[in-house]
């Protein structure tokens, strides 16, 4: 266990010290984050300024579900995305045999190589909109309600890691992941929004197909003090589902390596 | 002279067919990509679960019927509107392919927007199997549910909507071939244009009807380029109430203003390239 907590001390030291190097594009990164958050409140104005209430909830729990997105956002920019861009590198060049031969858990390593400070802005933006919806409440949230919603929040991260890795470990047989990389962030935008805002059909794929619901809506639903146990309950089964069914993958998809020109 | 004329005419004619069709080929390589790409883009069909829901409730301009109408007809107009060229430029100018393309009789701006319309034609069929999709899961967007009337905007509303969409493409293309110019200078262009797509994700109708927009900021928006690439050949396909020729008018004088740009960057840009390592 010692191993891998200083493995992740120093690649995260050296990616940083390397991502130093590009501070204008932090500057523009975070310009961005701003200007986005800036675009959705106006939309959280255009539905709230007519008296409509998002699927039933109050404007500032409907700011608690933006607030999560822009975490989660964050933290898939600052941790997860180097990283697959890289597993898939790997597999490219044939470099996926040094990494399989280190003496360390090959998904571990690939998960944690790089850390890109590009997320930053909205990671902190995010937990500061969770924080004043949560504030400026007329009921502010009760402890266990707080200490749910972080934990769910947790578990939301280490969901959208395994969906994430569960697409990484596609390169191992198709090369050009960008592709469906875009397409699942086109689908995860829905989580901008409480999931109750959404028809029928839609609450439906995204909660059982794609669980972004699980992801920003159950969150904030806790943190609110709007949902009981059971909506974390149905998280940690969630995250459990997905993180087992990324380890079992990746051990399949590497009996399918063949390495490069091989 | 005449002759001489029409001959160079078909020579144009039919230079332009061959490189059409050769990129088209060359886009049905990558049909599995440009498939994915048809569901990257379905943003619109997300927001228009939102605003349907919305919609119901009575508090809006547009009732549901509308609002369904609406966003399928802003999926179909940026289906014809995306305009990808700085990520292939960056690519072209940093790695120096761009040299012998300079070389060719024919402008490589011109080869550019043949790409396009070949990518379009690709993903298409792709775009029209979710549209289908959606309007089997919403019957109610074609036959306007109880007591309401069939989607039909009229041969001559279709005929502008067209128009508009190609129009809004040509200005598209030429916003973002202006901003690729920097390229020449700078080698992370595609940075920039994340920082131009923010004013186009919201300002332009992608991801709300201009209709819930309090009216003075509305009024401000209608002089920007940015509503007349989505907003208005969406609302010419809905409801056929939008201010054509302002509409016309506007996106014209913005893509001259972005075509001048795009010269002047243009020469300047080219003393400044010395193709990759000179």
């Amino acid at each position: 266990m010692k191993r891998y907590f200083n493995t992740l001390r120093i690649f995260w030291s050296a990616s940083i010290s390397a991502e130093m190097e590009y501070r204008v594009n932090f500057a523009m990164a975070a310009f961005s984050s701003v200007m986005t958050l800036g675009g959705t409140l106006m939309m959280l104005f255009l539905f709230y300024r007519t008296g409509y209430e998002m699927g039933g909830w109050p404007w500032r729990d409907a700011l608690a579900v933006v607030g999560v997105f822009t975490f989660l956002e964050g933290m898939q920019a600052t941790f997860m995305a180097p990283n697959r861009t890289r597993v898939t590198e790997h597999v490219r060049e044939g470099t996926l045999d040094f990494v399989l031969l280190k003496p360390i858990n090959s998904q571990f390593w690939l998960s944690v190589r790089t850390v890109s400070l590009w997320g930053v802005p909205n990671i902190i933006l995010g937990l500061a909109i969770v924080g004043f919806a949560l504030t400026t409440r007329e009921t502010p949230p009760t402890l266990a309600g707080l200490a749910s919603g972080l934990l769910a929040l947790g578990l939301a991260v280490l969901m959208l890691y395994s969906l994430g890795y569960l697409l990484s470990t596609i390169s191992i047989w198709y090369i050009k992941l960008y592709n469906i990389t875009m397409a699942m962030q086109a689908l995860v935008e829905t989580g901008r929004y409480p999931i109750t805002a959404y028809p029928g059909a839609y609450q439906a794929f995204f909660t059982f197909v794609l669980p972004v619901a699980f992801m920003t809506t159950v969150p904030a639903r806790l943190m609110t003090g709007r949902g009981g146990t059971e909506w974390l309950l149905g998280a940690v089964i969630v995250a459990g589902l997905l993180l087992a069914l990324s380890i079992g993958f990746w051990r399949f998809a590497l009996r399918y390596y063949t390495s490069a020109s091989s | 002279m005449t002759q001489a004329f029409a001959q160079s005419r078909t020579g144009w004619r039919r230079k332009l067919g061959v490189l059409f069709v050769v990129h088209y080929a060359e886009m049905l390589q990558y049909r599995v990509e440009i498939a994915l790409w048809a569901v990257a883009t379905m943003l619109p069909l997300i927001m228009m679960g939102v605003w349907a829901q919305a919609g119901e409730s009575g508090l809006f301009p547009f009732s549901q019927v509308l609002m369904l109408r609406y966003f399928i007809a802003v999926y179909l107009v940026w289906q014809v509107t995306i305009v990808w060229t700085i990520h292939h430029f960056e690519f072209l100018v940093v790695t120096g392919r761009l040299s012998p393309m300079l070389l060719h009789p024919v402008d490589p701006c011109v080869r550019f927007i043949l790409m396009h319309l070949a990518e379009q034609g690709t993903r298409l069929p792709f775009a029209l199997g979710i549209v289908g999709l959606f309007l089997f899961l919403y019957p109610d967007t074609l036959t306007g549910g109880e007591g309401g009337d069939i989607w039909w905007p009229g041969w001559w509303n279709i005929t502008l909507a067209l128009a508009a969409c190609y129009f809004a493409f040509i200005l598209r293309f030429f916003m973002q071939y202006a901003l690729c110019m920097v390229a020449f200078w700078h080698e992370r262009v595609t940075a920039l244009d994340a920082i131009q797509y923010l004013p186009h994700l919201f300002l332009s109708g992608m991801v709300f009807p201009f209709e819930v927009l309090p009216e003075p900021i509305r009024e401000v928006l209608l002089w920007t380029p940015f509503p007349y690439t989505v907003w208005f050949p969406a609302s010419l396909l809905v409801h056929g109430e939008a201010p054509v020729l302002r509409g016309f008018l506007t996106m014209a004088g913005w893509t001259v203003a972005f075509f001048i740009l795009y010269r002047v960057l243009w020469h300047k840009g080219l003393k400044h390239y010395s193709a990759m390592g000179a």
